[in-house]
């Protein structure tokens, strides 16, 4: 298959292995995430992607062609990628032009087409007007956009994002998420994407590739991941919801209503199968819950309330005594008691 | 941030004070200076200043000033440069050892630089005549030339050049480099298009500081140029005194005028640049860029050792030769080796011992005061507004900016007559050498201090304000032991520039009162070259090992206080 091929990567700083036999694939023009918590490795891949970091064992591949094994490393110059950095690294001794076209340069490319892939590219970026600043004149998201220009003059066949938007303020990341999105769209790049942020990597990737410990963990569409994610770990790491035990069921499986309301009411010992529940899978019932028509009785007490604008999060204690989040349309007194109905759940793999 | 609160107490006022006191003292040498050099201008042509810029001396040793000071910051410029790219850029081994090997010429006083380099050369050089390659008896000193000084000058300030150019490419961002590379630039396009132009700045006031420091040398061209009749303006004023006396103080006044309004435009211009070269680098900087050398690995290492063997190496050789014959021109072999000299400076000579002593005592005590005064006063300067804070530091910095000879006889003018009120005559005393180290290495011992100050976290003092530690509590209990090791670096930066210190002390010492530095030189001069040469090798040994324990500190202290580690 074409496009760009982790096959079993390693990177071994001294004693630590911050990349441990990671495989990915994939397409040309997708818009991939690497996911994960601080020091998982992503950012290392990233760099061993660039080239500036040489790999342990295993092979990358681009579109076919061989760029690096424990035996062979092309240089980051050759490989025809561009790169997102999270400071920006803009050259301060260049103007914001000079700054787009330098690849360009390296490429010899000159006169009139220079002129108009430089104008052409911060056209996109909504920049026209900021060509002759110097860097330092402007603000964070006009820096970020420069270097996303400077990106696009190339046609470059990969680009990789380093946390660019983790220098940003809140509002700023919002429309730079659509900068980006919009940029795929129009160049169908393929792109990598390394963030720690789970909603970031939700709204804009295709495929996301969550990592923990250098290794990867699960590598899914953001859907699957939400819907169907491996682990107890993902489960935690991507999303709400709440993780009971309940006896049947096996990891991979999804359970109804009343598989998860037998699995609940079998005995403590019994109950080893960790289930995730959505809050949007579960329905509170507010009035009398000791009449209610509720057939597996199922109750709860609110501990606490809190107010999210367009719903109220509730956090609940059942009466086995695990904690359960779920939403509300209207207010509840904190401590009233409430019946509970489970919808549906996931089986997941148990951490080690 | 200044914590606003209780400070308009008397610990505030106490600090103030010193500060206040301490800027006068600085600034009461220059002057005195201008004072005298400016005096009696209305009687035209017999005024001293009118004399001194009418003497075709003046303008043959600016020349000569000029001219090897411009061409040591050449060669300064190229050994420099070599290295601070190699070392801070490329994957080249044995980085540390460099970067020390190449330090050393800078904290090696001028006079045992000028000394192992004579002893290198020449007819009489006993490495030279050992393995039977010196030149006939009779031929020239090829040093004892405006070129040799300029060599030697270049050698001496080439660490300067080294560490402000390691320190701009420190400051790159890694990402500005990756970027280039990312962008399709190859590894000599990346040098050319971003680091070059990015650390011009660097460079340039490298350059400039090297050009500073071998204009205000006087222990090279003493050496060098006063046997062979030339003379630079530091050189001069010192033949002229050693000649004249305090008669020609006046005149003297002058011409260290126009030495320090040289040095000062140096300095200026080498602000400016620094201030230019920040540009204001975002991104994860202090990473070597680790550029890989390649097939070329081996080449790159060798050049580099070569240069150190024939600037470090070979001349320290020279001088250990000749300090282990038994006279000068003859040949070291293993009947004539002896360490008579050594017995000689230790054993004997009454004159080694108190030159030692003299110096410890002025070197050790002058660390000692300049300590103490360095927390009370970096304390006082980062309370004041930016403004103020720069023109206090100028003030500080003056008596260092200021070539030595300058200060020394700024020095002069201000004690010659006995201090009024207390009637206490420093001049022609150990005391007047005293003072003016103490005026001299102020800086070199506040600047550490202030680094460390300015990079604690604010909130730690505030923390300790809020559980009602008082101001001077405050300073001895939180901020010293989180400063000390920039403190005690400080101190041992200044004890050893003061213990080899020659240029200060050549012009105020007595009978007496030699010092380590003027040891050596009146043996040399004296033509005692063996003995000189057994002093110059403890000089630099005891000089090795200070930088030594300094390194062993460096781990603890601020980035940039141990001048040679990254």
């Amino acid at each position: 298959m074409a496009g760009l091929a982790i096959h079993r990567v390693t990177k071994q700083f001294g004693d630590h292995r911050a990349v441990d036999d990671l495989s990915l694939e994939i397409a040309p023009g997708e818009f991939v995430a690497l996911l994960g918590p601080s020091g998982c490795g992503k950012t290392t891949m990233l760099r061993m992607l660039a080239g500036f970091e040489q790999i342990s064992s295993g092979t990358l591949t681009l579109n076919g062609t061989l760029l690096a094994s424990d035996q062979h490393h092309v240089p980051p110059e050759q490989r025809n990628m561009a790169m997102v950095f999270q400071s920006y690294a803009l050259w301060p001794h260049m103007s914001v032009a000079d700054n787009v076209g330098y690849p360009l340069k390296l490429r010899r490319v000159q006169g009139s087409e220079y002129q108009r892939r430089v104008a052409h590219a911060l056209e996109q970026v909504a920049l026209t007007p900021y060509a002759q600043r110097s860097p330092q004149e402007l603000s964070g998201g006009q820096r970020q956009r420069v270097a996303l220009a400077r990106c696009l003059v190339t046609d470059p066949d990969v680009v990789l994002l380093d946390e660019p938007l983790a220098n940003l303020d809140r509002n700023l990341r919002a429309s730079m998420e659509h900068s980006f999105v919009d940029f795929h769209r129009r160049t169908q790049a393929t792109m990598v994407y390394v963030t720690h942020d789970q909603s970031e990597a939700m709204a804009m990737a295709d495929r996301i590739a969550v990592m923990r410990d250098g290794a990867l963990v699960q590598w899914a569409t953001p859907e699957t991941l939400y819907r169907e994610p491996r682990s107890e770990w993902v489960a935690r790491f991507i999303g709400q919801g709440s993780q009971l035990q309940v006896a049947g069921g096996a990891p991979g499986q999804q359970l109804n209503e009343s598989a998860l309301m037998q699995g609940l009411a079998a005995p403590l010992t019994a109950r080893t199968q960790p289930v995730l529940v959505r809050p949007e899978h579960i329905r509170i019932e507010a009035h009398s819950p000791a009449h209610s028509t509720n057939p597996s009785n199922l109750t709860g007490r609110v501990e606490r309330l809190t107010f999210r604008g367009e719903r109220y999060e509730l956090h609940l204690r059942l009466s086995t005594g695990e904690a359960l989040l779920a939403y509300h349309h209207t207010a509840l007194n904190e401590g009233q008691h409430v019946a509970v109905r489970l919808l549906e759940g996931w089986c997941l793999e148990p951490d080690q | 941030m200044t914590p606003s609160l209780n400070l308009g107490s008397q610990h505030r006022w106490l600090l103030s004070l010193i500060t206040l006191l301490i800027v006068l003292l600085s600034l009461a040498p220059s002057v005195r200076l201008l004072i005298e050099a400016l005096s009696d201008l209305g009687q035209g042509s017999q005024a001293p200043l009118w004399k001194v810029l009418n003497a075709a001396r003046t303008w043959r040793a600016l020349w000569h000033s000029l001219y090897t000071s411009g061409l040591g910051m050449l060669i300064a410029l190229v050994l420099g440069s070599l290295f601070a790219f190699v070392i801070t850029l490329t994957d080249i081994r044995g980085k540390a050892w460099l970067v020390f090997c190449f330090m050393l010429p800078m904290m090696i006083p001028p006079q045992v630089t000028a000394l192992s380099w004579l002893q290198l050369f020449g007819p009489a050089s006993p490495l030279l005549k050992s393995i039977g390659m010196a030149p006939p008896l009779g031929s020239p000193q090829p040093l004892y030339s405006a070129e040799g000084i300029a060599l030697l000058l270049g050698i001496q300030s080439a660490p300067l050049v080294f560490l402000a150019l390691r320190t701009s490419l420190l400051s790159l961002p890694r990402e500005l480099i990756e970027a280039a590379r990312i962008s399709g630039a190859r590894q000599t396009q990346v040098w050319g298009h971003i680091i070059l132009p990015i650390t011009r700045h660097g460079l340039i006031a490298g350059a400039a500081m090297a050009f500073i420091s071998s204009l205000g040398n006087f222990g090279i061209p003493a050496m060098l140029g006063i046997p062979a009749g030339y003379y630079v303006l530091p050189t001069l004023i010192y033949q002229r005194m050693a000649s004249f006396g305090t008669g020609v103080l006046a005149e003297m006044a002058a011409l260290s005028l126009l030495i320090g309004v040289l040095a000062l435009a140096g300095v200026a211009l080498q602000q400016y640049w620094m201030n230019r070269s920040r540009f204001g680098l975002g991104g994860h900087s202090g990473r070597a860029h680790d550029f890989s050398l390649g097939r070329y690995r081996p080449l790159v290492t060798a050049l580099l050792v070569g240069v150190l063997l024939v600037i470090l190496v070979a001349p320290l050789a020279a001088l250990v030769v000749s300090s282990l014959v038994p006279a000068m021109g003859v040949p070291l072999s293993v009947e004539s080796i002896t360490l008579n000299a050594y017995h000689e400076v230790i054993g004997r000579q009454g004159a080694t011992w108190r030159a030692v002593r003299n110096s410890l005592w002025l070197a050790g005590g002058a660390a000692l005061v300049l300590m103490l005064c360095s927390l009370p006063l970096a304390y006082r300067l980062q309370r004041l507004p930016p403004r103020l804070q720069q023109l206090t530091l100028s003030a500080i910095e003056l008596p260092y900016a200021l070539p030595g000879v300058v200060l020394a006889i700024a020095c002069i003018l201000l004690f010659v007559r006995p201090l009024p009120l207390i009637n206490l005559a420093l001049y022609g005393t150990l005391g007047l050498i005293f003072v003016a180290y103490l005026a001299r290495f102020l800086v070199v011992c506040l600047k550490p201090v202030s680094a460390s100050l300015a990079q604690l976290d604010p909130s730690l003092e505030e923390a300790a304000q809020l559980a009602g530690a008082g101001p001077w509590r405050r300073l001895i209990t939180i901020l010293l032991p989180l400063i000390a090791p920039s403190l005690f670096a400080g101190g041992l930066l200044v004890f050893l520039l003061a213990v080899n210190e020659l240029t200060v002390s050549a012009l105020l010492w007595s009978a007496g009162n030699e010092t380590l530095g003027v040891l050596i030189f009146n043996l040399d001069e004296g033509g005692e070259s063996v003995l000189a040469s057994a002093v110059s090798v403890l000089v630099v040994i005891m000089v090795a090992s200070l930088m030594l324990s300094l390194s062993l500190l460096a781990p603890r202290l601020p980035k940039g206080v141990v001048p040679w580690q990254g």
